[in-house]
């Protein structure tokens, strides 16, 4: 490592007051205190949360959602109007996803009352788009909540266990890995799939594999410490040591994968809806509307911009919500002082300013 | 180690057979193959329900269809594979099929997984190595933007911009000595961040790089070079002397006097060898070629390492025989060239150079010339491999700089620097040999996305590869033919987990103590 030169009792003197610096920051606090302090100074990942909690706003508000049901269309056949199966709760823009409008503009272009534009049908872009943004936001959701639960359970267990337990848990994992992910997902989605829910809930069942691989990993590690050997002595049972003990000890592992596992999973709905085998008609997500307007980019490239964009916003805010969340619960790689800065340099070189 | 190898393969093999036995099971009752015939009322459904029923084998329960498809399968093992017939495709043989979709689509997935670990670990190396610096932050930013991107998206867009836009603009191919300038700029800027040093160290490197790459750039548009690409015996040795070089600097010798001397004198072999390997190029007109030159090349290395190499005999054998190798790229790439006027001759025009479509130009597909499909193959390949790389490359980005950086915090990392040793000796024998370790285990996990981008990059790019029969497949509940896209992307991925398993075991010898 290129140092500066200091002199000896001065090196000593700094590591002891950044040692103490560091120690009076986190002192007497819980962990969830220091992490939480250590995330908000992450500025991506604040800016990145607030982004994302807009989005998520703004697709659930607007167009409103429709609860329980199956969420097919059909036609009413005392008022002659297309209806949605299911309670419908309806939000402040005046379009739905499923009618078809007028068309206001040459071609749909976008326009003040669409401000996203339209398609040949005429059918409002923005509702479609943040229909599909909640689609996606379910089937991520319920992907990130099965496989962490799935994860958890099977990497703590195999790597308290061992033994043989251990062994099948990791040979049933292999097998799952081994499957092109896609490959599973599209015969699943065929086989059962169809709505968000389902497909959230079969994805969920087949993403938890690298989750557990980590734990289990984790778990190996810990088990050998002498907390959990203390625990024993004071008659602990298995259960409670699992999960009162070595589990809160890997939290950090556990939150930050799954964080990452959910910005993989909107990209693989949106994979499978493209291909046809996620979420199929009636019913949207952005993958879908994509597939639908794929030929359509040259002729009317808003319909492919849009739904692209908030996928890549919604992965993105994931990814950096995860990365602020790895830097909270491991400071390791945190930032260090730079060597020298450039304007220093370029003042020391050329003498200026001294 | 043979040991360890089979038992990896036994154990593979056999969560193979539990995965394939899931995947038959939903595939089989994910639909009814029978569905658009019994909705139709035309009396002679009914006959024809009852010969797909026959031929279908569906009055047997999937389970034991299963066991049938498995032993057609097995019989694979002494060369005849009986994969079944696919209903969809005409009646067509599931291996047949198979055969012409296997060839492009793995082509595509293991050039694409190669270059993005290539590429991958060399940003992810540099950025490490520049922590916190304007290049480590723009480069990390990218990732995640590169990371976030749905991979059918991204075709998408290289299919309009990188692909219609670049082929007019090869239609007339001018750069404007303004763009030069500033491409050779920017070029500049990102090349003394990568370096990096002291100020003095910076402003050189940014001037020498502005210099060159404005300088090539113009030369390019001067001589009209991108109208008829060539590369030439000057090309080859141009190139030969830079695989040489980066040679020398990853095994850190590049201040290696017999080193150098032994690879100077196999790149000045390569380059003797341009005018007598054209008659093998010409009259021994097969992929076999390759090789058999990459063969002749490697031995022109260990011979100039056995006579030139001193001391450091053995490793200048083997720097100079890697190269030698190695080398066999650009005079491959010479010959494709040869060909480019014919080439831009045969090819439709209105499609350009940089195809869009397919695997390869149907006029070609059974050209007598090996050089000229390849060629064509590698039109056809540049963008769907790009689309994939793109994501790739980010992973792998992000991994390797993470994982140098916390082997650049270890002990031995710290003592080879107290040693006295060099930087590149420190950076290149120290720690990336074990960045790589942890690297090597995620390769078998990106090769299983990869497959699934190259299934959606086959579509937007309307490849009949395996993605297109996967899709196919699955859409009309033709069981074979999933099934047979499965057992090959499955084989594929079980044999890049026995390559990543065996680098892991010869980077990290505690590997073999244990498992063995």
């Amino acid at each position: 490592m290129a140092r500066k030169k200091v002199t000896a009792p001065n090196t000593e003197q700094l590591a002891l007051s950044e040692l103490t610096i560091e120690q009076r920051q986190i002192e007497g606090l819980s962990l969830s205190t220091v992490v939480r302090r250590r995330f908000f100074q992450h500025k991506a990942a604040v800016t990145s949360m607030i982004v994302l909690g807009v989005i998520v706003l703004l697709a659930f508000t607007s167009v409103g959602t429709i609860i329980g049901g199956t969420g097919r269309l059909a036609a009413d056949t005392a008022s002659g109007e297309i209806i949605l199966d299911g309670l419908r709760i309806s939000g402040w823009w005046p379009f739905d996803w499923y009618k078809n409008y007028p068309i206001t503009t040459p071609g749909g272009l976008p326009s003040w009352e669409h401000p996203f534009g339209q398609d040949t049908l005429g059918k409002d872009i923005f509702a479609r788009v943040m229909r599909g943004i909640q689609q996606s936001l379910t089937v991520v959701t319920l992907i990130g909540v099965l496989a962490t639960v799935i994860g958890v359970v099977v990497g703590s267990v195999a790597g308290f266990i061992r033994g043989w337990l251990d062994s099948l848990l990791m040979r049933i994992t292999d097998a799952i890995i081994i499957i092109p992910g896609l490959i599973l997902g599209a015969v699943l989605g065929r086989t059962i799939g169809g709505n968000a829910i389902s497909l959230g809930i079969l994805l969920g069942l087949v993403s938890w594999t690298g989750l557990a691989r980590l734990v289990r990993g984790e778990f190996l590690a810990l088990r050998e410490r002498e907390f959990v050997d203390a625990a024993r002595v004071a008659g602990a049972s298995d259960f409670r040591i699992i999960f009162r003990h070595i589990l809160p000890n890997s939290i950090g592992i556990v939150v930050v994968n799954a964080t990452l596992l959910m910005s993989a999973a909107i990209l693989t709905e949106t994979a499978l809806s493209f291909l046809g085998f996620g979420i199929t008609a009636p019913d949207i997500s952005l993958g879908q509307i994509i597939s639908q307007y794929n030929e359509a980019f040259k002729t009317r490239p808003w319909l492919f911009w849009w739904p692209g964009f908030f996928i890549v916003a919604v992965a993105l805010c994931i990814n950096f919500i995860g990365d602020g969340l790895r830097d909270a619960f491991d400071p390791r790689q945190r930032n260090m002082p730079k060597s020298m800065s450039l304007a220093r340099q370029f003042r020391e070189l050329t003498g200026w300013g001294k | 180690m043979l040991s360890f190898i089979t038992r990896r393969l036994a154990a593979t093999l056999a969560v193979l057979l539990v995965a394939s036995f899931v995947v038959y099971m939903l595939t089989a009752n994910s639909g009814d193959p029978l569905e658009a015939l019994r909705t139709q009322n035309d009396p002679a459904s009914v006959a024809k329900r009852a010969t797909l029923t026959e031929k279908l084998d569906l009055d047997t329960p999937p389970f034991f269809r299963y066991f049938k498809w498995l032993g057609g399968a097995a019989s694979c093992v002494i060369g005849q594979c009986n994969l079944g017939v696919s209903v969809i495709r005409g009646d067509e043989p599931v291996a047949s099929a198979l055969g012409n979709a296997m060839q492009s689509t793995l082509s595509l997935v293991i050039l694409a997984t190669v270059l993005s670990i290539l590429f991958g670990v060399a940003i992810g190396m540099t950025t490490a190595l520049r922590q916190y610096s304007g290049y480590d932050y723009t480069v990390t930013f990218a990732a995640f933007i590169f990371y976030s991107l749905p991979i059918f998206w991204v075709a998408v867009l290289l299919k309009e911009f990188g692909a219609i836009r670049f082929n007019e603009f090869l239609g007339d191919p001018h750069i404007p000595w303004g763009i030069a300038l500033a491409i050779g700029f920017v070029l500049a800027l990102v090349v003394q961040a990568v370096v990096g040093g002291h100020l003095r160290l910076r402003l050189r490197t940014t001037g020498i790089s502005f210099a060159l790459t404005a300088g090539i750039l113009i030369l390019l548009d001067i001589t009209q070079w991108l109208k008829s690409p060539s590369i030439g015996i000057v090309g080859v040795a141009l190139l030969g002397t830079g695989l040489g070089a980066l040679m020398l600097f990853m095994t850190s010798n590049l201040t290696k006097r017999t080193l150098q001397y032994s690879v100077g004198a196999t790149v000045l072999a390569v380059v003797a060898m341009w005018y007598p390997l054209q008659f093998i190029w010409f009259y021994f007109n097969n992929p076999f070629a390759i090789v058999l030159v990459a063969v002749l090349l490697a031995g022109l290395g260990v011979a100039a390492g056995f006579f030139l190499g001193g001391d450091d005999r053995p490793e200048a054998m083997r720097v100079a025989a890697i190269t030698g190798a190695l080398s066999t790229a650009p005079l491959l790439l010479d010959q494709m060239f040869m060909r480019w006027g014919e080439y831009v001759q045969i090819i439709p025009l209105r499609s350009g150079v940089i195809s869009t479509i397919g695997a390869n130009t149907p006029v070609l597909a059974n050209s007598e010339d090996t050089w000229m499909r390849m060629l064509d193959s590698s039109t056809h390949l540049i963008l769907p491999t790009a689309a994939l790389m793109i994501i790739s490359v980010a992973g792998y980005t992000r991994y390797t700089r993470a994982t140098l950086l916390e082997v650049l915090n270890q002990d031995y990392v710290r003592t080879a620097r107290a040693k006295g040793l060099p930087e590149t000796t420190v950076i290149m024998r120290h720690a990336f040999r074990n960045t790589l370790i942890p690297i090597a285990t995620i390769v078998a996990f990106d090769f299983g996305a990869v497959i699934g981008g190259a299934i959606i990059t086959e579509r937007v790019f309307a490849w009949q590869g395996m993605g297109a029969l996967f899709n196919e497949g699955l859409r009309e509940v033709d069981v074979n033919l999933v099934m047979g896209v499965f057992l090959v992307t499955g084989v594929a991925a079980v044999i890049f987990n026995i390559l990543a398993d065996l680098a892991y075991s010869a980077l990290d010898p505690r590997i073999r103590i244990t498992e063995a």
